[in-house]
């Protein structure tokens, strides 16, 4: 026997608060994959350490959406007994670590944004995102500063490294966009004060983003081509294998507890 | 009026018996150092304690509110409601003097006074726990529990834990 998909009634609050929780849940999946695989110690304490805080956020955004939805889901449900359309992740967040190199463009990538966003978002009219958004913005600034410090000893280190980084900041720049994209469902929890408008935002990403690369002696692409789907659901191949592992014991044995 | 002392009576025994439990990764910090028990409330005889986590993701708060309701059902009181709060947010400018001396003498470096951005992103000199040198360097940005990056004296070579400021 397998446990199959819940459904979700995606009013406007519940699918804002999803976003946000699977952006933290996949990206902390993601470094938790890291794991015992990191170039170093204190790097594979490093990526554990903000797994753990992503992990902290989703599990508060999945408790505060199950409230609002008010019926029986609740955060593990919210976790494990979703399929791949059902999450409303970033795009860049599901693509694989890859190198190092990689791993760090995405997580500064994010948490340039993250940082932004979850400041702006202490002023939400909406107590509890306020009160989580608090907190998420304290961890994002250490998360900032911490993948800021690798992209430009990786950019400005050796020939190799410097190589890789870039290879990575072409391959993940397409994703950036959607980080300020948003829909019609957000668009009256912005005018209420509960969400934020991620597009002011992006000038001043781009202005963190482009110092930091300037000193990684990199060089950001002038593509502006911009992949999305993620937030309604249409994902990249990753997403299905990374949910298959992260679900495989809820679903294989539904309701198990030890 | 005997209904009220009473409840004021049981709500200083409850924070007191609440503020010995210690914080499982640090053991010579109680919450009540740590900032972490909020408050106590008691309303018609039932006890409400509330605590805020360190880090979002802390795992130590599950083992910290079973360790509440040990402590209280031990003192006599009962089982209490543990509550958590996640705003006003925790920062480690709440961590009391005592708080800070005894990890100090622990070998834990305390966080710097304020845990504010500039703080965070601008020059930091911690102190060696051990021999008091400000000569130190960091090793890590994250060490073993969240709370804590990792350093080393350059002074003495001891490598030290320093509570992150936050």
């Amino acid at each position: 026997m397998t446990a199959g998909n819940i459904s979700v009634s995606e009013t406007p609050l519940v699918l804002y608060t999803l976003r946000r929780a699977d952006d933290a849940l996949i990206l902390g999946h993601r470094l938790s994959e890291w794991c015992g695989h990191a170039p170093m110690l204190e790097e594979d304490m490093a990526l554990a350490n903000m797994g753990l805080d992503l992990l902290g956020q989703a599990r508060e955004l999945y408790s505060y959406a199950a409230k609002v939805e008010g019926r029986d889901n609740d955060e593990d449900k919210f976790a494990y007994l979703r399929d791949v359309r059902q999450y409303r992740n970033l795009l860049l967040l599901e693509q694989p670590n890859g190198d190092f190199a990689r791993t760090m463009v995405r997580q500064f990538f994010y948490a340039a944004f993250a940082d932004l966003y979850w400041r702006v978002m202490m002023r939400s009219t909406d107590a509890t995102l306020a009160a989580i958004a608090a907190k998420s913005e304290k961890e994002s600034a250490y998360h900032l500063r911490h993948s800021s410090e690798w992209i430009v000893r990786l950019g400005d280190g050796t020939e190799e490294s410097h190589r890789r980084a870039q290879e990575a900041i072409d391959l993940l720049w397409a994703f950036t966009g959607e980080m300020f994209e948003v829909d019609d469902s957000e668009r009256g929890l912005i005018d209420a004060g509960i969400a934020v408008d991620p597009a002011p935002l992006r000038a001043q990403w781009m202005k963190r983003i482009t110092g930091v690369v300037a000193e990684a002696t990199l060089t950001l692409p002038n593509n502006g081509w911009m992949q999305q789907g993620g937030r309604s659901g249409r994902h990249s191949e990753h997403l299905g294998h990374l949910l298959s592992e992260l679900q495989s014991m809820p679903r294989t044995f539904p309701g198990a507890t030890w | 009026m005997v209904a009220v002392l009473d409840d004021s009576d049981l709500r200083r025994r409850a924070w007191e018996a609440a503020s010995t439990v210690v914080d499982p990764e640090i053991p010579v910090l109680t919450i009540a150092d740590l900032g972490v028990l909020r408050e106590v409330e008691v309303h018609d005889s039932r006890v409400e304690v509330a605590i805020t986590p360190t880090y979002s993701g802390c795992p130590a708060m599950n083992m910290i509110a079973l360790e509440i309701e040990l402590a209280l059902e031990r003192a006599g009181i009962g089982r209490p409601t543990v509550r958590t709060v996640l705003s006003p947010a925790w920062t480690t400018d709440w961590m009391s003097e005592e708080g800070r001396n005894k990890l100090r003498e622990y070998g834990i470096a305390p966080p710097q006074a304020s845990g504010s951005r500039r703080a965070l992103f601008g020059e930091q000199q911690v102190a060696c726990p051990q021999c008091g040198s400000v000569n130190t360097e960091v090793l890590s940005e994250f060490g073993s529990t969240s709370c804590k990056a990792l350093w080393r004296c350059k002074n003495c070579r001891e490598p030290f834990d320093y509570f992150k400021c936050h």
